[in-house]
């Protein structure tokens, strides 16, 4: 009995209402950083007077949603990664918006053709090199990372990162799968050491002398460029921003999608609108050192300075049709070996 | 999942036992039981509908390099675990040394401090761009890599290492109790039959802590197995890593529940293992608690031996990373403290509180229920009751929502039809679904402890309170539980701390708005920026510290001490 009655206890001290219920709300599962939301949603609270709730996790949030069915309080998905976006779409976890600003704001090639997601910003994931000991123009594309002059002097993140296998779709939508695994092999025979750490950690590791080129996301450089304490590796390389001369730079994007549960819809299109303007577009890019995902926003501070990224226009859609090509691909090679 | 059962270890084939014990306590077990099952069932029922069949895929790729992985790291911490842990507390137990006392609750200090944490500091302090290796350049005059070797942090080895040194207090605490436990006349006797201390801490002590190094080792183990944090930072690839790369890169949730249901196996198969190795011991402590410990007096070289082996893995477990993370904290301390730090903390003290408390319970009344009935069913219900800790959080956080989603879509459609009105989600996305979480991922702890505690626990005991007219629930709570102050406070303490360190089913059940310092701590070491959360990092240490101190305390409390 006295088990019972702490039991119950238990359960009601748990079970803390956690419905949506007042209007004047709208609720985010993210997979970004709620750090790096907070001055986003601040504004739009303080423009609007609609409260924002988030969850931020990095897994799983899509499972949540799906079994939580009709009944689920989440509003908006908030992501990283084309993939992840598709993925969405791909379980029907997502409905279309069908809106004159995000369409206005958002180019085509960076939303989906029915509205199911649209993105927010793009990175582009680029090649750092040693000032020091890379000349400039000695590697301008990703096929030169196979070339074998860089034997022992690149270092990569593990293959498996949504961030390295987006590179590598792309890679396959180029050259047809054969083709992308022979240069795979020959980029993973160019490695100095087996691939391990964050992007950042690629940088560190360029100022340390233990390789001489790295790939990793923009942001990442330009992050560490903020920070008084990694500035210092972070000057250390320069960037290069392969293909710019041919097809383009591989960018991945972060974006949104409105979820079909959607309780609080009308709000939460209005949040999707607002953080398509060029007001909110500003201080996303700007929080992250990201590129803004509307053309009529130009990148500011140090975003500015690397000057213009020409992406490669292959569609997002495709990248994220190869992904799973791409990873069984990393598997045969071996790559994180 | 079978079991000899060639003696009954509980007494309960004694009739006074069976004959008036009323059914109470067995169907209470068969539902707790039937509840906490049900996640772990969900997560089979999943594999049951993959996306598409991975495993010609691994067959071909990478799946002999999991499996070679996880079984060598899962070896290399058991020894490391093992010899530390052992070592560590019998020192304490048994030796007289200076600053005896302060290791005793000392040893526990690295278990505050969790996995990935440690294995960032050290990764930032050992890696070729960090201060030792570039000291070290400048002192010998090498210029890169080429030039010189030195050992890498990120591999096997050293993620066999960052996990034995947060892991080991399991095996200390476990081990520690039940040599406090013990007659300190079986050692004398042993003595006085000529054995060295030594042989008899092998041929006496240890086969006697025996069930509870065992579960203290086998909880060691299934957290290793589960550990993604410290293996994808270090880039090794275990069957977790591939379980998470089918879930997030192949998009195949089914695959990566037929792995983690292959790593259930592997975990069952262990555990029924060491089982059967000892179906035929039975033991049963007289405890007395006034016949005191006496502790060795030794010379001081060797009291010098003892305090190095208790200092090592407390300045490597804790000292040094506790260090580290307090510059981060200076360093980056105005961008890093901000106003929510106490309601974090409180939350995820909350939940540790709560979670500790309700999986205590829960493990008593199922130990206790099967001292009732020993049967094959109770057995098996024990053993299923554990499964939830062998398997990685992340998975088992999707498969606490599945029922509990069920649950509430059902509840809803019914008041949608029958009263109009949608009551929506009434537990997922809740406190109640993180502390359901909890319980069913670290009952195996208590339900463990408490058993393994209880079968050393002589059934006259329970003869003799219930021929004085006690019910079986009061002979628990007047006999059974005093006895077993010292497992209970340990086995709270354990899945206190272990909430505290949470990650991955936290974030994915949490609700709106809800951090712990777990998951805030998470979100910059996810954007590779540590540095920046090291205060909150700190303040999980110091917040698992807090209770490690008192309740150790209070478990040497237990035993009186001449």
């Amino acid at each position: 009995m006295r088990l019972k009655l702490a039991a119950t206890a238990i359960a009601a001290a748990c079970a803390l209402p956690v419905q949506a219920s007042a209007d004047g709300e709208v609720n985010i599962y993210s997979y970004r950083q709620a750090y790096l939301l907070e001055p986003l949603l601040n504004a739009f609270e303080e423009e609007t007077g609609i409260e924002t709730n988030v969850v931020f996790a990095k897994k799983g949030l899509a499972e949540r949603l799906e079994r939580e069915g009709r009944n689920s309080p989440a509003d908006l998905v908030m992501t990283v990664d084309i993939s992840r976006l598709n993925e969405l779409v791909e379980r029907d976890l997502v409905q279309g918006v069908d809106n004159d600003t995000l369409e206005e704001n958002i180019p085509e090639n960076l939303r989906h053709p029915d509205g199911k997601w649209f993105a927010l910003t793009t990175r582009g994931r680029l090649i750092f090199a040693s000032k020091e000991r890379v000349e400039e123009g000695e590697i301008t594309t990703y096929e030169g990372l196979a070339n074998e002059k860089w034997n022992d002097r690149i270092c990569t993140r593990s293959g498996k990162h949504p961030y390295n296998i987006a590179l590598f779709s792309s890679m396959i939508a180029h050259h047809g799968e054969e083709k992308a695994e022979e240069w795979l092999t020959g980029l993973k025979d160019n490695l100095a050491r087996k691939p391990q750490g964050g992007d950042r950690d690629q940088i560190k590791a360029i100022h340390a002398g233990e390789c001489d080129i790295a790939i990793g996301n923009s942001y990442y450089y330009g992050n560490m460029l903020n920070d008084e304490n990694q500035r210092e590796q972070a000057e250390a390389v320069r960037l290069v921003f392969p293909n710019a001369d041919g097809r383009g730079t591989h960018i991945n994007i972060s974006g949104i999608a409105l979820t079909n549960s959607a309780p609080n819809r009308d709000n939460a299109v209005r949040l999707m609108e607002f953080l398509s303007t060029p007001k909110a577009q500003k201080i996303y890019a700007e929080a992250n050192t990201e590129y803004p995902a509307n053309p009529d926003v130009k990148p500011s501070g140090i975003v500015a300075e690397w000057g213009d990224i020409n992406p490669d226009d292959l569609s997002l859609q495709e990248i994220a049709e190869h992904r799973n090509a791409a990873v069984k691909m990393v598997d045969r090679v071996d790559y994180d070996n | 999942m079978t079991e000899a059962i060639t003696a009954d270890q509980t007494g309960a084939d004694n009739p006074l036992l069976a004959r008036r014990t009323s059914k109470r306590w067995l169907i209470t077990a068969a539902l707790t039981t039937a509840i906490v099952v049900l996640p772990v069932l969900s997560v089979i029922i999943l594999a049951l509908f993959p996306e598409e069949n991975i495993w010609p895929h691994l067959l071909d790729t990478t799946l002999p390099r999991y499996l070679s992985t996880t079984l060598q790291l899962m070896a290399g911490v058991a020894v490391i675990t093992l010899t530390i842990g052992l070592a560590t507390a019998w020192a304490v137990t048994m030796c007289e040394f200076p600053g005896r006392r302060f290791f005793e609750w000392a040893m526990l200090l690295p278990f505050a401090v969790p996995a990935y944490v440690i294995a960032y500091v050290y990764t930032s302090l050992l890696d070729y761009a960090g201060p030792v290796q570039t000291t070290l350049r400048e002192w010998f005059g090498w210029r890169n890599a080429t030039d010189y070797w030195f050992p890498e942090i990120r591999s096997l080895e050293g993620a066999t290492l960052m996990i034995g040194l947060v892991l080991y207090p399991y095996v200390y605490l476990l081990a520690r109790a039940a040599f406090l436990e013990q007659s300190p006349s079986l050692f004398a006797v042993s003595r006085s039959l000529g054995h060295s201390a030594l042989s008899t801490f092998f041929r006496v002590v240890l086969p006697i802590a025996r069930p509870a190094v065992a579960v203290g080792l086998s909880l060691v183990l299934m957290e290793t197995l589960n550990d993604f944090g410290t293996v994808d930072f270090f880039a090794v690839q275990t069957l977790t890593a591939g379980l998470f790369d089918t879930w997030m890169n192949l998009g195949n949730l089914g695959g990566a529940a037929q792995i983690a249901t292959t790593m259930l196996a592997f975990v069952v198969i262990l555990v029924t293992l060491e089982r059967y190795s000892r179906r035929k011991q039975q033991q049963f402590a007289a405890r007395d608690n006034r016949d005191p410990i006496r502790r060795f007096t030794m010379s001081f070289p060797r009291q010098l031996i003892c305090v190095a082996v208790c200092a090592l893995p407390v300045i490597f477990g804790f000292l040094l990373p506790a260090i580290t993370l307090g510059q981060y904290a200076w360093e980056y301390f105005d961008e890093s403290w901000n106003p929510d730090f106490i309601r974090n903390t409180l939350n995820s003290l909350f939940l540790s509180g709560t979670a500790a408390l309700t999986t205590l319970i829960i493990g008593v009344t199922l130990a206790y229920s099967r001292r009732l009935h020993n049967t094959r069913g109770m057995q098996i219900m024990m053993r299923l009751s554990s499964l939830g800790y062998a398997m990685p959080g992340a998975v088992l956080a999707v498969g606490v929502i599945v029922p509990l989603a069920a649950f509430d879509n059902q509840v809803d459609s019914v008041m949608r039809e029958t009263f109009g009105v949608s009551s929506g989600l009434l537990l997922s996305g809740s406190a109640f679904a993180l502390v359901f979480a909890y319980t069913v991922r670290f009952l195996a702890v208590s339900a463990g402890s408490v058993e393994s505690a209880l079968q050393k626990i002589t059934p006259s005991m329970d003869m003799a309170s219930r021929s004085l007219g006690h019910t079986p629930g009061q002979t628990l709570v007047k006999v059974h539980l005093p006895m077993l102050r010292g497992t209970l406070i340990t086995a709270a303490l354990v899945v206190f701390v272990d909430v505290m360190k949470e990650l991955p089913a936290t974030l994915i059940l949490r609700p709106f708005n809800f951090e712990t310092l777990a998951t805030y701590v998470y979100q910059f070491a996810s954007d590779e920026q540590l540095a920046h959360s090291a205060l909150p990092a700190l303040i999980i240490v110091l917040a698992g510290i807090v209770p490690i101190i008192l309740m150790s305390k209070s478990i040497s409390g237990t035993r009186s001490i001449s």
